[in-house]
């Protein structure tokens, strides 16, 4: 079973979890994605990978409370087991031949973006990250970004934490500055992402994008992750996530990841109502 | 028991079709002891067995017959699991009548004996008796792999169990069966009887294990040199999506069929208090014409849709069984043929408002034998539609070819294996959807027997 060794909650809606899964920690690499079921008459959703240990056999994951599965999942601990988890998904960051990056995250995409960050650290890569959120309340990883940068920025939306302003204007200041990035890597909401490929494109600089929406089953399958790159449908699940950021139509999938919201509230809301009850008549 | 010889076979009761349109138990309820005994008697058991040459595993039709007409079901059911490793599934949803019904005698004048029917009962009968009785064999010490839990590699890895192997079934979704858990509908196959089936083979001690993608999880490679599987069967289905490549395929409420039908029978999204969205409509057209889009369409019809199949060539050449096609008619599922999409339309906010499609006529036959719809030139109508769902076919998914070494595949990408499922990996074998695109349960398991057999003969032989 995938038992949940360790829980931290980063700020009040996103959470880390670490989880014993060695079949899929002995293979994981940044980029790619697992999908997890809490219990057994729950939905499948597709996690990026955020952290592995080969060697201890786990997979870390960190989620944002968004909907009925997510609230669920936050409301399981240490010592309690998922019911399916399955990955890793998807193909790998490419990080051949890169030499200097810029890795531009937002929100809890963070989560994401830290890993890719970290590897190219790791090979020696020179990373500048640019990371956003709403405000000060919501930021994380800070720390472990900052080791994994040459260079760190830190924006937010309100000027509670580092620079008033979006990741985008702190990657033009950088690129006006003078910077060459061979590529830049970036993760977040869609609408930011397609603003930051939209920058990039201005300057020519590469970009690839991670795109993390509806799937089922990850494989391949159901073909519910279309979207369209380069005037030709592909599956993030197995074509991605990560994709030419300059070739996406980010409309089209932004409006396919709002498919289910009205059933998605309201699923939440019920989650929600349900552990109200359960916690009063505790 | 004096022979029956009514030119027709015993009627099964079926849920009436305004009843079963508008839920999800299964619509085929089954013949009673009687009945079965009555339509039994219908087989003359005639001496050279024709039935059996046509059905792709073989089983000794006529002798289970026979010991049905004595009421002797549970002999009938070891008969019959001699040769098949799924007789409630194959009693279901087996095309009998292009396969062992199609050979009967009985058939020459009047209706052949109802085959599927009478295996459906008696597997049914022995299910619903007790636990699985079945004994483990004992172990040969040998072990194999299975990958996919579908028909083909249900099949293969049973048989191989039989015979003392060690086995274990990988399979990439959390639930095990394949396309009998993700694709056919609780209607036609209950889900139940599919779990009941894999708990039977897992009492013969083989082992799955779900949530592996192979490829992914683990390659082909590892599991040979790492983990000390001697043989590797692949079943892994055909299940990668079609699209038609017209405009608007990707607006919100367009679905792949196995993507409607994944989320119906495997994620339960019919019922009231499944985590997992569906989105039916109120007007759903499905694309295409065969088992498929039957299923789709009565599901979508089952969920409150006004349902239209499309289909580009005529009624006469629909790929769907017959009485999958009488069924969705009896629903009230509506059909436009020589009916070809061109453009799927938007509403303002993304989502399918209606089909654009070319009228068509048919002309010569082309490859594959039927003939060739062609477009006749600016006739156009738009259906009104909030769900469309494309059900034209599905291909091979690259996952494994992509990921093991050496293994060949056909340029749309089945996998190439010989007649035994022999591919070109020693120890690797293959059959099912995977090798021949999309076809039926039963081929599929007749594949995964004949490399059973194949993988038995080299591990003995090694």
């Amino acid at each position: 079973m995938f038992e949940i060794l360790e829980k931290k909650s980063l700020n009040p809606t996103v959470t880390l979890m670490k989880i014993n899964a060695p079949r899929v920690a002995k293979k994981a690499e940044p980029g790619q994605f697992i999908i997890l079921r809490t219990d057994d008459n729950g939905e499948r959703i597709p996690l990026t990978i955020a952290d592995y240990d080969r060697i201890a056999g786990t997979i870390t994951i960190i989620f944002q409370i968004v909907g009925a599965t997510t609230e669920k999942l936050n409301h399981m601990n240490e010592g309690d087991c998922l019911h399916d988890f399955v990955g890793p998904l998807g193909r790998a960051t490419e990080t051949d031949g890169l030499k200097k990056v810029a890795v531009v995250g937002g929100g809890v995409g963070c989560a994401i973006a830290y890993p890719v960050a970290k590897k190219l650290h790791e090979l020696g890569v020179e990373v500048h990250s640019v990371v956003g959120f709403r405000n000060k309340d919501l930021v994380i990883l800070e720390d472990e970004f900052r080791n994994a940068s040459a260079k760190f920025v830190l924006m937010s939306d309100d000027g509670t934490a580092g620079e008033k302003g979006l990741v985008t204007d702190a990657l033009r200041k950088l690129i006006e500055s003078g910077e060459k990035y061979d590529r830049v890597i970036t993760i977040g909401p869609l609408i930011m992402m397609k603003f930051v490929c939209a920058l990039t494109k201005e300057y020519n600089i590469p970009t690839v994008a991670s795109m993390n929406p509806i799937m089922i089953d990850g494989t391949g399958m159901c073909g519910g992750c279309r979207l369209t790159v380069g005037g030709e449908t592909k599956f993030a699940c197995v074509d991605g996530p990560e994709f030419d950021g300059h070739l996406i139509d980010f409309d089209e999938a932004m409006a396919r990841s709002a498919s289910y919201r009205e059933f998605e509230r309201k699923a939440h809301e019920d989650t929600c109502n349900l552990f109200k009850e359960v916690g009063k008549n505790a | 028991m004096p022979k029956n010889m009514s030119l027709t076979k015993n009627e099964m009761p079926v849920q009436a079709p305004d009843v079963r349109n508008k839920n999800f138990s299964e619509v085929a309820l089954g013949y009673t002891e009687e009945q079965a005994i009555d339509e039994a008697n219908r087989c003359l058991n005639c001496n050279n067995k024709p039935c059996v040459t046509g059905c792709p595993v073989q089983i000794d039709i006529p002798a289970f017959i026979a010991e049905v007409a004595q009421g002797n079901f549970e002999e009938a059911y070891k008969i019959i699991t001699k040769s098949s490793s799924l007789p409630a599934v194959c009693g279901r949803v087996c095309p009998q009548e292009t396969q062992c019904e199609s050979k009967c005698v009985r058939g020459i004048k009047g209706e052949p004996v109802a085959i599927g029917r009478l295996e459906r009962y008696v597997a049914d009968r022995h299910n619903a008796l007790a636990e699985t009785t079945s004994e483990k064999p004992a172990s040969n010490g040998h072990k194999a792999a299975v990958i996919g839990s579908g028909p083909s590699g249900l099949a293969c890895a049973g048989d191989l169990a039989k015979k003392g192997y060690d086995v274990t079934v990988f399979e990439a979704l959390h639930v095990a069966g394949g396309v009998l858990s993700y694709g056919i509908p609780e209607f036609r196959l209950p889900k139940s009887i599919v779990q009941k089936e894999i708990e039977g083979l897992k009492a013969l001690g083989v082992k799955v294990e779900t949530n592996t993608v192979i490829g992914k999880s683990v390659s082909i490679d590892e599991l040979m040199k790492e983990e000390g599987f001697e043989t590797v069967f692949i079943g892994s289905g055909a299940g990668l999506p079609r699209f038609m490549k017209i405009p608007g395929e990707n607006l919100n409420g367009v679905y792949s069929a196995n993507e409607f039908l994944t989320r119906i029978n495997l994620m339960k999204a019919y019922k009231p208090d499944s985590t997992t969205p569906i989105n039916a409509g109120t007007k759903a057209v499905v694309v295409g014409g065969g088992n498929v889009a039957m299923d789709a369409a009565r599901c979508a019809k089952r969920l409150g849709a006004d349902v239209t199949i499309v289909y580009r060539r005529t009624e006469n050449e629909l790929p769907a069984r017959a009485e999958e096609v009488e069924h969705a008619k009896e629903e009230g599922i509506n059909f436009r043929f020589l009916t070809n999409p061109v453009e799927i339309t938007a509403t303002e906010k993304g989502w399918v408002k209606g089909i654009v499609c070319q009228q068509m006529e048919l002309s010569e036959p082309d490859a594959s034998g039927r003939a060739k719809p062609v477009p006749i030139e600016g006739a156009f109508s738009e259906i009104e539609a909030d769900c469309v769902i494309m059900s034209i076919g599905t291909s091979p998914n690259p996952l494994i070819k992509s990921t093991t070494s050496g293994l060949d595949t056909q340029k749309w990408g089945g996998i190439i294996a010989d007649e035994n499922g022999l591919t070109s990996r020693e120890g690797v074998y293959a059959g099912g959807d995977a090798v021949t695109g999309a076809a039926t349960v039963i081929l599929a398991m007749g594949a995964g027997k004949k490399a059973a057999a194949a993988m038995d003969e080299y591990m003995q032989n090694k």
